[in-house]
C-alpha cells in the first residue's frame, strides 16, 4: 500500500490536523492499518486509521461516531425527568456519576436544595462507582497486554458485590436511574448501608491481591514503563482531566477544586504521577481506589438520618426560569458536565454533555507517535474510555 | 530477582483458583438454569398494570390519564381512552383504557411510568424469560397480558406492595369523609334557610379542606 491512499486524502486540508511529528525514515514505503472497528481492544466500535513505518506509529486518526444516539438532541425534545434514564446509558459502567451531574446541572438550573441524607447517599453511590470502575479499567487495561481474562476477572468478581448493592438499592445493576433533582428516588435501608460496610471492609483485601499480582510483574512494567507519555503541559492544554491529567502530574481534582456537594467534609488526598505513561495512568487508578475506600468510610459513619428527597422539589411539570447552569463533577474518568440553557418551557432549550472520555480522546495521536503499533492498543486502553459516552 | 513479580503473581492466581474449590467467597458463578441466584426485592424490569379483586376488567387501577404515555422516554406506551365511564376504587366514575399497549422491545425498564402515576395503577415485573419467537408481535403486550393482581405485587415486592395498599386505603378513608362531609354539608345547607341555625357550618370545611390538600401537596402529582 502507498503512503498517498484515503487516509492521507482525509487528513490532507493543512492546518486542520497537525503536521505529523514522526517523519518516515525514507526506507520502504508506510503501511495504512485501520484498527477497528471491530477490533478487540477498542471496548466498542471505535476505529484508529494508523500509518505505520515498519513498525512505528507515524500517524493515527481517531475516527468516532459508530455509537451515536443522539442523546443531546433527544434530551432537547423530552422534560428533564426523562432523560435522566437515558444518562444511564453515557458512561454505562458508571451510572450513578452520570446521573448525579445531571441532578447537579438542573439543581443549579431550578436551585433545588439536596438533603443532607441524599449527598451523602450520592456520595457512596459515586465512591462505589468510582472503586467498580477503577477496578474494571485497569482489568482491561491488562486483558490488552495479553493476560485474557483473569485479572479482569477478579475486577469483575468485586465489581458484581457493588452492583449487588446498587441493584437491592435501585432496582438495576447498571441502568440505575437513581438520583433526582433535590435528591435520590428511594431511601436506603439500614442493611444495605450493613452490606455496603461489609463490601467495603472487604475490598482492601481485593485491592491488596490485585496489587500483588500485577504491580510488581516485570513483564507488565517493561511494557507499561515509558510508553505513551503524556507532557502536563499537553494534558492542560488539550484539556485533559480525572486520572489521566493526575497521572501527568497535575494537581487537579474537582472534589478538591469544587467541593460539589458535601466532598470538603472528607478528608483524602489525590494521588499524583510524574511521567505520565502508562503504568503511571494504571498506578494512579489503584491509588484512587484506595482514597475512595478511605472516603467510603467516612460516609457510612457519619450518614445522618432525614428524608432523601427535598420536599419542595417535583418530579415532573416543572419549568426552569430562563438561564443556564453548567454542572460538573469528578467522575471515574474525568470532568463530566451538563451545560443547560432553559427558555422557561418544560424541556431545555440546549442541553449539552462535557463527556471526559471523548475529550481525553484527543491527545491519542500525541500520545501514540513513534510508539510501537503493539503499543497503541495499549496507550488508548490507558486512557479509559467508554464508546457510549464518546459517541452519545 | 528478575521473575519474582510474575511468580508473586501467579502465586496469587493458583490461590485463587484452588481457593475456589473450598470457600464459597472465591466460586461467584452459579450453574444458570439449574441453579438461581435468589431474587432481590427492589428488582424491576418491565411494567405491568395492577387490578384489585379477581376481575381484570373491572378491578384496573389505570384511569386512561396519560401521563405515563407523555412521560415514558423512549415512547412505548400506546393507550386509548374508553368513551363510557366504570367506577375506580373509591367508587368515583371514571375513564379506563380501551387499550394499553406496552412494546416491550422498546421499554427501557427505567421505572419513569411508575413513578408518574398518581393512581398506583402500573408497577414493575419482575419476570425476565421473556424470549419468544415472535419479535414484533410476541414482545408488544396488550391490557390482557399487562393485567396482574395485586397478589402477584405482593408476591414480588412485598414492602413495596404494602406501602401502597396503606397508602391507597388512606386516600379512600379520606375521599369517604370528604363525600360523607359534602353529603352533610350539603344537608345543612338545605336546612340553613329553614331553620336559621349554622351549626354544622363551620365543622364541614374544617374536616374537608386540610384532609385532601396536604396528600396531594406532599406527592406533587398532578390529577
Amino acid at each position: 500500500m502507498s503512503g498517498s491512499g484515503y487516509l492521507d486524502a482525509t487528513l490532507k486540508p493543512e492546518g486542520w490536523n497537525r503536521p505529523p511529528v514522526i517523519e518516515p525514515d525514507g526506507e520502504g514505503e508506510l503501511l495504512e492499518v485501520a484498527m477497528g472497528p471491530h477490533h478487540p481492544s477498542t471496548h466498542g466500535v471505535f476505529r484508529m486509521d494508523v500509518a505505520l513505518d515498519g513498525e512505528r506509529v507515524i500517524r493515527l486518526k481517531p475516527v468516532f461516531g459508530y455509537l451515536h444516539r443522539n442523546h443531546e438532541k433527544l434530551a432537547e425534545g423530552m422534560s428533564y425527568l426523562a432523560s435522566m434514564p437515558f444518562t444511564d446509558r453515557l458512561d454505562y459502567i458508571c451510572p450513578m456519576t452520570n446521573n448525579w451531574a445531571y441532578a447537579l446541572a438542573v439543581e443549579k438550573l431550578t436551585g433545588q436544595e439536596v438533603p443532607e441524607r441524599a449527598e451523602y447517599l450520592r456520595v457512596i453511590c459515586g465512591e462505589l462507582t468510582r472503586v467498580v470502575n477503577h477496578a474494571s479499567a485497569v482489568g482491561f487495561l491488562i486483558q490488552e497486554m495479553g493476560a485474557s481474562g483473569t485479572p479482569l476477572m477478579y475486577a469483575f468478581k468485586e465489581r458484581e458485590k457493588v452492583l449487588d448493592l446498587f441493584e437491592s438499592l435501585t432496582g438495576a445493576r447498571m441502568m440505575v436511574n437513581y438520583m433526582r433533582f433535590g435528591g435520590c428516588r428511594v431511601d436506603a435501608t439500614p442493611a444495605w448501608l450493613d452490606g455496603v460496610r461489609k463490601v467495603v471492609a472487604g475490598l482492601p483485601k481485593f485491592v491488596g491481591e490485585f496489587e500483588s499480582l500485577l504491580t510488581g510483574n516485570e513483564i507488565l512494567m517493561a511494557r507499561t514503563q515509558g510508553v505513551g507519555i503524556l507532557k502536563p503541559d499537553l494534558a492542560v492544554n488539550a484539556g485533559i482531566t480525572g486520572p489521566m491529567l493526575r497521572a501527568s502530574g497535575v494537581n487537579y481534582d474537582i472534589r478538591k477544586v469544587d467541593g460539589y456537594g458535601i466532598y470538603n467534609r472528607f478528608k483524602f488526598r489525590v494521588p499524583l504521577g510524574d511521567h505520565g505513561d502508562v503504568f503511571d495512568r494504571f498506578m494512579i487508578r489503584l491509588l484512587e481506589l484506595r482514597e475512595s475506600l478511605q472516603i467510603l468510610e467516612q460516609a457510612l459513619k457519619d450518614i445522618p438520618g432525614g428524608p432523601v428527597m427535598d420536599p419542595k422539589a417535583k418530579l415532573r411539570g416543572f419549568r426552569p426560569k430562563p438561564g443556564e447552569a453548567y454542572g460538573r463533577i469528578e467522575a471515574p474518568k474525568g470532568e463530566l458536565g451538563f451545560y443547560l440553557i432553559s427558555d422557561g418551557s418544560p424541556n431545555p432549550y440546549r442541553y449539552r454533555v462535557r463527556p471526559p472520555s471523548l475529550i481525553n480522546l484527543t491527545v491519542l495521536e500525541d500520545m501514540c507517535l513513534g510508539q510501537n503499533v503493539a503499543d497503541v492498543v495499549l496507550i488508548f486502553g490507558s486512557v479509559d474510555i467508554v464508546l457510549g459516552e464518546v459517541d452519545r | 530477582m528478575l521473575g519474582e513479580g510474575i511468580l508473586k503473581g501467579l502465586a496469587e492466581t493458583a490461590r485463587n483458583f484452588a481457593g475456589s474449590f473450598v470457600s464459597a467467597e472465591r466460586l461467584t458463578t452459579v450453574e444458570y438454569p439449574e441453579q438461581r441466584i435468589a431474587p432481590i426485592e427492589a428488582t424491576r424490569d418491565f411494567p405491568f398494570l395492577v387490578y384489585d379483586g379477581t376481575d381484570p376488567e373491572a378491578g384496573l387501577r389505570c384511569v386512561a390519564c396519560q401521563i405515563c404515555e407523555k412521560e415514558c422516554p423512549p415512547k412505548c406506551i400506546y393507550i386509548v381512552k374508553s368513551t363510557d365511564k366504570k367506577p375506580d376504587y373509591v367508587g368515583k366514575l371514571q375513564i379506563y383504557p380501551a387499550r394499553f399497549d406496552i412494546d416491550i422491545s422498546v421499554c427501557m425498564s427505567c421505572q419513569i411510568c411508575v413513578e408518574v402515576c398518581p393512581f398506583e395503577a402500573i408497577k414493575m415485573d419482575t419476570a425476565f424469560e421473556l424470549a419468544t419467537t415472535d419479535r414484533f408481535g410476541g414482545l408488544l403486550y396488550d391490557k390482557k397480558e399487562l393485567s396482574k393482581s395485586n397478589e402477584h405485587y405482593h408476591a414480588i415486592h412485598p414492602t413495596e406492595a404494602a406501602e401502597v395498599d396503606a397508602r391507597l386505603a388512606e386516600e379512600k378513608a379520606k375521599g369517604e369523609a370528604k363525600a360523607k362531609a359534602a353529603a352533610a354539608a350539603a344537608l345543612a345547607k338545605a336546612a340553613a334557610p329553614a331553620a336559621a341555625t349554622p351549626v354544622p357550618k363551620p365543622a364541614a370545611p374544617a374536616a374537608t379542606v386540610p384532609a385532601v390538600k396536604p396528600a396531594e401537596g406532599e406527592r406533587n402529582r398532578d390529577r
